[in-house]
């Protein structure tokens, strides 16, 4: 006698024919897949960062794709890597998506190598995003250091968008160099138009800068906080969220007002291959924004 | 569920009926070790000579089968409009006989990641689908501490489950398909005989645990000891090797390579089993490493299995199989730490 046991064949299963929905976390689909996705623009913003300006070819994945302030992609450059990068534009803006990208590596050295036109893959979005619904009504203060101004661009172009649901906004950014500063093409429209506050400060300065000299913590005296109305979001380096938020908590911000964007080395975005492991959690699920009330509890989160 | 009983001879014809057809993996020695032990492992097996029942341990777990060592995730086929993604899912049925409670709770508990949490794993489900799983009791041997996890006993994830009662098997039914193969193979009713016959084999397994692991207070612990010596102790023996994750069958973490051939028309990404303790597991660009330390990188490993685990899914993450112990050259076992962890916590007291 001979017993074959039944062949299960995935393929025909009817999600295989549907591009993935990364929004909809819970149904069986097809994560590896990345949407094909052209470079059309590239902005030069320092002799390290690039703004990518990314269009998902294909027109049925690119109307499904939809995220939040604060949200993330896996970027993919097939045969080279895949990193993880915050969506740096605005969620209303259905044509492309915007990715600040510092050259730091291998993957991303390539990709600061890429020419318009270029097709690479985008999985995504993941992750948690900046409660902007909850912040209707508030004050809000951004603060950023360096590079942690790419993902804040997401909310500012937000609030821009619902101006009259928030009360007064107030970027303050800081970074070691003059010449690392970024977006400075935006600053005078943000201000302007957007009707913020901004406040920038540097810590080593050249013999052209006019502005402020010190660090971030520095602005604080410049600026008066009502800690019963105000967010805060803070995006930058480890040692930033330390003192920052130290800072804010003993002005009297909760906990539970003030937002982090944590970063850890990443492979999958979905909680699989636990790269991304903060204390009991994984930051590409229950992050990468945590509230410091949520941070403060996991170890060494920061 | 339902139970009947098999003979050994038919359970012979049975497996042998099986081999014509599909891939069948099971228990099989192919070395010694230093002390003249067979060492097992779950490998294909041609006849039913060369399945080993009475085996005691594989030094690896059968969760390879369904999450191997390496993967393709996707292929890439370049062209001049740019590339084309291509992505495969097996389809290929597969047997695995003799996989312990613990093992098939070990699948249970990735069964949590991987499919019934968030972002379902179709290559993961795809493997799941397509084996069918017949367990097989033993006796514990010195150092399994399955009892303390709660996973000494299994009632789903299997197709069959397979208990000794002497001159035949006395078989849990988990499955339509394993039912109807079972069928073929004059499978008996259960009589009062075999069920005192079964009973009795039942206490005696329970009766023979003899390494006892305390996990009341583990997930607490793992918090109130963070600072503990106790892993700066073991920690500072860890030679950062990962031989304790590619053993174990419930570890999952994995690492990304991505590879274009020589002629520049392919590119594969692959997925490769990863471990918390190798240097670089926390690294990112610019030098930085999240955990720079193997003590620090050992204590999240049990930070994991023991509270991050614990948190997610309500239950531990190791099954209690003792692997990792018996692969650890620097001597590092879960009893050994656990141990150490709820005595500094007595001292303190
Ligand atoms: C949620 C999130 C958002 C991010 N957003 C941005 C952004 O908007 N702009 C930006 O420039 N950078 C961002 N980063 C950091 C960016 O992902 C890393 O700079 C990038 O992965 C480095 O890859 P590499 O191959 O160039 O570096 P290498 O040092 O050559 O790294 C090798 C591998 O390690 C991994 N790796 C290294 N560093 C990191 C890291 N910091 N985070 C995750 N994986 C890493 C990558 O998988 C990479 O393939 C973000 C990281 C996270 C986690
Ligand atoms: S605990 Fe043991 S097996 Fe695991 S990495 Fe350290 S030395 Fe290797
Ligand atoms: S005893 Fe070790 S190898 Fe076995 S499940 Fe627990 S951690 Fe994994
Ligand atoms: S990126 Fe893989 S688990 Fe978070």
């Amino acid at each position: 006698m001979n017993i074959k046991i039944p062949q299960y064949d995935i393929n025909l299963e009817p999600f295989m024919e549907r591009p993935p929905d990364f929004n909809n976390k819970s149904v069986l689909m097809q994560t590896e897949k990345g949407f094909k996705s052209e470079v059309i623009n590239i902005v030069k913003l320092t002799s390290q960062e690039k703004l990518f300006q990314v269009r998902i070819l294909d027109s049925c994945e690119r109307e499904k794709f939809t995220f939040l302030p604060g949200q993330f992609v896996m970027l993919e450059l097939p045969g080279c890597g895949e990193i993880p990068i915050s969506i740096s534009s605005s969620s209303s803006n259905r044509e492309f998506i915007g990715l600040c990208i510092r050259k730091a590596g291998k993957v991303t050295g390539m990709i600061d190598r890429l020419e318009p036109g270029a097709i690479v893959g985008i999985r995504g979005p993941f992750g948690t995003h900046f409660p902007m619904q909850k912040m209707k009504g508030y004050n809000i203060l951004l603060i950023a250091g360096g590079l942690g101004i790419a993902p804040l661009r997401s909310p500012i172009y937000w609030v821009n968008e619902q101006r009259s649901a928030y009360k007064d906004i107030t970027i303050l950014y800081g970074t070691r160099e003059p010449g690392q500063i970024l977006f400075d093409y935006q600053f005078e429209e943000w201000q302007k138009i957007y009707n913020l506050k901004l406040l920038t400060i540097i810590q080593e300065p050249d013999e052209n800068w006019k502005g402020r000299v010190g660090l971030i913590t520095d602005l604080f005296k410049e600026v008066r906080i009502d800690p019963d109305n105000t967010f805060a979001i803070v995006c930058g380096p480890p040692v930033m969220f330390k003192f920052v938020c130290a800072y804010l908590s003993d002005i009297g911000i909760p906990r539970q007002r003030m937002f982090v964007s944590l970063e850890r080395r990443m492979h999958c975005g979905m909680g699989k291959c636990c790269r991304c492991n903060v204390g009991s959690t994984f930051t590409c699920l229950d992050g990468p924004v945590f509230d410091y009330w949520t941070v403060m509890n996991l170890k060494e989160a920061i | 569920m339902l139970f009947k009983t098999i003979t050994k001879e038919n359970f012979k014809k049975m497996v042998e009926a099986l081999l014509e057809e599909n891939e069948v993996i099971g228990p099989k020695s192919r070395d010694r070790d230093t002390e003249g032990n067979k060492i097992y492992r779950f490998l294909k097996i041609n006849s039913f000579e060369e399945l080993e029942m009475d085996y005691t341990r594989s030094y690896s777990s059968p969760k390879n089968y369904f999450l191997p060592f390496k993967e393709d995730l996707a292929t890439y086929h370049f062209n001049d409009k740019g590339w084309e993604q291509e992505i495969q899912y097996t389809t290929h049925p597969r047997v695995i006989i003799g996989m312990r409670a613990c093992d098939i709770n070990a699948l249970l508990k990735l069964d949590q990641v991987m499919l019934k949490s968030v972002y379902p794993n179709p290559h993961y489900f795809a493997r799941r689908r397509n084996t069918l799983i017949i367990g097989l009791d033993h006796e514990p041997l010195e150092d399994c501490f399955c009892r303390s996890m709660n996973t000494d006993t299994v009632f789903h994830g299997f197709d069959l489950f397979l208990t000794d009662i002497g001159d035949r098997y006395f078989v849990a039914i988990n499955s339509d398909t394993a039912y109807i193969i079972l069928n073929k193979f004059d499978a008996g009713e259960v009589t009062e005989e075999d069920r005192e016959r079964f009973k009795t084999v039942k206490k005696q397994i329970e009766s023979k645990f003899k390494t006892q692991v305390d996990i009341t207070i583990l997930p607490e612990l793992m918090d109130l000891e963070f600072e503990s010596e106790v892993w700066k102790k073991w920690g500072d023996k860890c030679l950062s090797c990962g031989s304790c994750a590619m053993v174990c069958p419930t570890c999952y973490c994995y690492g990304i390579e991505e590879d274009t051939d020589l002629s520049f028309s392919k590119a594969t990404k692959r997925k490769f089993l990863y471990s918390c303790n190798l240097l670089d597991f926390a690294a990112v660009a610019g030098g930085h490493n999240f955990r720079p330390d193997a003590h620090i990188r050992l204590k999240y490993r049990y930070y994991h299995q023991f509270r991050g685990f614990v948190e997610a899914f309500n239950q531990s993450l190791c099954v209690g199989c003792n692997r990792c112990g018996k692969a650890c050259l620097a001597g590092i076992s879960p009893k050994a730490v656990i141990d150490d962890l709820i005595r500094t916590e007595k001292l303190q007291k």
